[in-house]
C-alpha cells in the first residue's frame, strides 16, 4: 500500500472538512484516494461505494474498504445515521435520482459533503453566449457524450436544500485549485457544500 | 495478470485421526474421526501465513495440483491456488480439508465405523457448518496454526468462512465469502429436497445402508446432480453453450438424448454417480439447509457478527441465481451494520453459480488484490 502525501486540491478541501477518527462514507469513491488519505492522516474509518468493479479492485489495492453498488438504487446497505460524513464528489450532476441521493446521504450520515461543477461559471456562460454547450476542465465532455444530466448553479443547489429543509453549513467555491469569494457563482468552477439537518 | 498456468505440482493427501470426542449440533457425539487434507506451500516461522480453503457441496481436500504426472484432472481450485496465482503458494501455506461426512477420505457415511467394522451408512450423524468449523479448528491445532491469515470458500464453503469469523473470532484474520448467502431461501431448500427425494426414493438406496448390499442409488444421485447442475449455470450461459443444438441435427421424435444440453446433463450425472456417495450428498444438502448463524441471535445477523474481528471480502456474480448478489448484499449489509471491515465485489459473469470456480478477469483481479493485502498484513 502506498503512502499518500498530497491530495488533489478539491479532495484536500473535502478532507479538511472531515473530523479526525470519524466514520466516512465516500460515494462514487473511484480509486479510493480520498479515503486512503483520510485513513492514513485522520484515522477515519469508512467505506467507499463505486459502480465499477475495477475501481473496487483499485480501492482494495489502496487499502480502502469498497462496496460495489449503484447509487441510483439508494443506500440500502447502510443503516440510518451510521456515518459522520457522507461524501459525494462531482457525481450529483450525473445522477438520475439527484434529490433521492441527497436525502439518502442525510439518512445514513449526520453531514453530507457535496461537490459539483458550477454551471454558472463565467466560461460556461461565455461558451453558451457563443452558441455552444460548455466544455472545460471541470466539464470535459461534449453534449452528446456527457454523463452529466442535471446541471445546476449555486443557487439551484441551495434551493433544493431549502426545499428539503436541509441546512447549508459551509460553502466553498474554487477555480483552478484556488478559493473564490468574490462573485462565486460567476468566478467559481467547482462548488463544495457541507450540509446537514442540524 | 498472474500466471494461471503454474501449478503446485504433484501432491499427496494426508490424514489426521482425532480421538477427542466431537459433540455435534444434533446432540450426537462423534467418538473419533479422521480428516483427510492436503497442504501446499510452507508454513512460515511465525505460523501466520496459513490459509484454509473450505469446499462446497461436492468438493473435497484436493484443491490444487495432481496426484501423478499423468493425472488428467487437477484439484478443483487449481486455477486460483498455486505459485503466482491469487492464493499464492509461494507466500501462503494453503490447507484443503475434506469435511466430516464427506466421501473422499474423511469420516463419513461411506467410511468404516470403528465400533462395528461396517460402513456408517444411515448411522452417520447429520453434521452442520458449525460442526465442520469445530473439526477444522482441531485440524488447525494439529498443524500448529493459531490464527488463519484467511479462511476462503465459495458457496457452502463461504458459509464456513463466515461461521469461522463468528465462532473463532481470534483465529481468523480474513474471511473470503464468495457466491454465498447468510442462509438458504425457501427456493434453495426446495431444490435440495428434490435432490434428496431423488436419492431416498431410489430402490437401491435401501434406507442409506446400500453398501452391504453391493448396490448404489445411481439413478437418484444422477438426478440430484442433474438438477443441481441446472441451478449452477445461468440461463444465458447455458443458452450460449448449448442453445437448442441437436446431436444429430434432426428431431428423432423419441425420448433418447437429442438436445446437447440433455447429453451434457446426463454425462455430468453419470460421472458424478460413479464417484460421489449418496449419503454424503444428503448430508451436505442438509448442512446447507440448516446453516443460519443468526438463528442463535433471534434471527439478527448483525448481532451474530458483532464479535467477529476478521476483515471480509464478499463477492457475488451477476448471473448466479442459486446464491444471487442480493443474498451476498444481505451479508454485506449486516457486516457494515456491525461495523466490520468489508469489501464487496459484484462480478459480471455469464457462468451462474459456477462462476466462483471460473476465472472472469475482474474476479481474479479482486482476489489477487485482496490476497495481496492479506499477505502484506501477515508478512507472508
Amino acid at each position: 500500500m502506498t503512502t499518500l502525501t498530497t491530495l488533489r486540491p478539491d479532495l484536500q478541501l473535502i478532507a479538511d472538512w472531515v473530523a479526525p477518527a470519524s466514520r466516512v462514507l465516500d460515494l462514487g469513491c473511484g480509486e479510493g484516494e480520498l479515503l486512503a488519505w483520510l485513513q492514513q492522516h485522520k484515522q477515519v474509518k469508512g467505506y467507499g461505494v463505486d459502480f465499477d468493479v475495477n475501481n473496487v479492485v483499485r480501492c482494495v489495492k489502496a487499502g480502502v474498504n469498497a462496496i460495489q453498488g449503484d447509487l441510483e438504487a439508494g443506500l440500502a446497505e447502510f443503516e440510518d445515521q451510521r456515518f459522520e460524513h457522507v461524501v459525494l464528489s462531482q457525481t450529483i450532476q450525473a445522477m438520475q435520482h439527484t434529490e433521492e441521493i441527497l436525502l439518502e446521504m442525510l439518512r445514513v450520515g449526520r453531514e453530507a459533503i457535496v461537490t459539483f461543477p458550477n454551471f454558472g461559471y463565467w466560461q460556461n456562460r461565455w461558451q453558451i453566449l457563443q452558441g455552444h454547450m460548455p466544455v472545460s476542465e471541470t466539464i470535459p465532455y461534449q453534449w452528446y457524450n456527457t454523463p452529466n444530466i442535471h446541471w445546476c448553479m449555486l443557487g439551484d443547489f441551495e434551493s433544493l436544500c431549502a426545499k428539503n429543509h436541509i441546512r447549508v453549513l459551509e460553502r466553498v467555491v474554487m477555480d483552478q485549485g484556488k478559493r473564490v469569494s468574490f462573485l462565486p457563482n460567476l468566478r467559481g468552477s467547482l462548488a463544495f457544500y457541507r450540509v446537514g439537518r442540524g | 495478470m498472474s500466471n494461471l498456468s503454474s501449478s503446485v505440482g504433484i501432491v499427496t493427501p494426508q490424514h489426521a485421526d482425532f480421538s477427542t470426542p466431537l459433540p455435534l449440533n444434533s446432540g450426537h457425539v462423534l467418538a473419533s474421526y479422521r480428516l483427510t487434507f492436503e497442504t501446499y506451500g510452507t508454513l512460515n516461522a511465525a505460523r501466520s501465513n496459513g490459509i484454509l480453503i473450505c469446499h462446497a457441496l461436492s468438493g473435497h481436500h484436493h484443491v490444487a495440483g495432481r496426484y501423478s504426472a499423468d493425472d488428467k484432472a487437477a484439484g478443483w481450485w487449481d486455477n486460483m491456488v498455486g505459485p503466482g496465482k491469487p492464493i499464492d503458494t509461494n507466500r501462503f501455506f494453503v490447507v484443503g480439508v475434506n469435511n466430516l461426512g464427506g466421501c473422499h477420505g474423511s469420516s463419513g457415511p461411506s467410511s468404516i465405523d470403528p465400533d462395528c467394522g461396517q460402513p456408517w451408512g444411515s448411522r452417520f450423524p447429520v453434521v452442520t457448518v458449525p460442526d465442520w468449523v469445530t473439526a477444522q479448528a482441531r485440524l488447525a491445532d494439529r498443524l500448529g496454526i493459531d490464527r488463519w491469515a484467511a479462511v476462503i470458500g465459495g458457496s457452502l464453503g463461504g458459509m464456513q468462512a463466515l461461521q469461522w469469523s463468528i465462532d473463532y473470532p481470534d483465529r481468523i484474520a480474513h474471511a473470503l465469502v464468495i457466491a454465498s448467502a447468510p442462509k438458504l431461501s425457501a427456493q434453495n431448500i426446495a431444490f435440495n429436497d428434490v435432490a434428496r427425494q431423488a436419492i431416498i426414493t431410489d430402490p437401491d438406496f435401501l434406507g442409506g445402508d446400500f453398501y452391504a448390499h453391493g448396490t448404489i442409488p445411481r439413478r437418484g444421485l444422477r438426478l440430484a446432480r442433474m438438477l443441481g447442475h441446472i441451478t449452477y449455470l445461468s440461463d444465458d450461459g447455458m443458452g450460449e453453450k448449448f442453445g437448442r443444438m441437436l446431436r444429430s441435427g434432426e428431431y428423432q421424435f423419441g425420448y433418447d438424448v437429442e438436445f446437447e444440453i440433455e447429453s451434457y446433463l446426463r454425462y455430468q450425472g453419470d460421472k458424478f454417480s460413479d464417484y460421489f456417495d449418496a449419503n454424503t450428498y444428503l448430508l451436505m444438502t442438509k448442512a446447507l439447509d440448516y446453516f443460519d448463524p443468526a438463528k442463535d441471535y433471534g434471527g439478527d445477523l448483525v448481532a451474530a457478527l458483532k464479535k467477529a474481528t476478521a476483515s471480509f471480502l464478499v463477492a457475488s456474480f451477476t448471473s448466479d441465481w442459486r446464491f444471487s448478489p442480493e443474498r451476498s448484499r444481505e451479508t454485506v449489509k449486516a457486516l457494515i451494520a456491525a461495523g466490520k471491515r468489508v469489501c464487496y465485489g459484484e462480478i459480471e459473469s455469464v457462468h451462474g453459480h459456477d462462476a466462483f470456480l471460473m476465472t472472469d478477469q475482474p474476479y481474479v483481479d479482486l482476489m489477487q488484490a485482496y490476497l495481496d493485502r492479506v499477505a502484506e498484513e501477515v508478512n507472508a
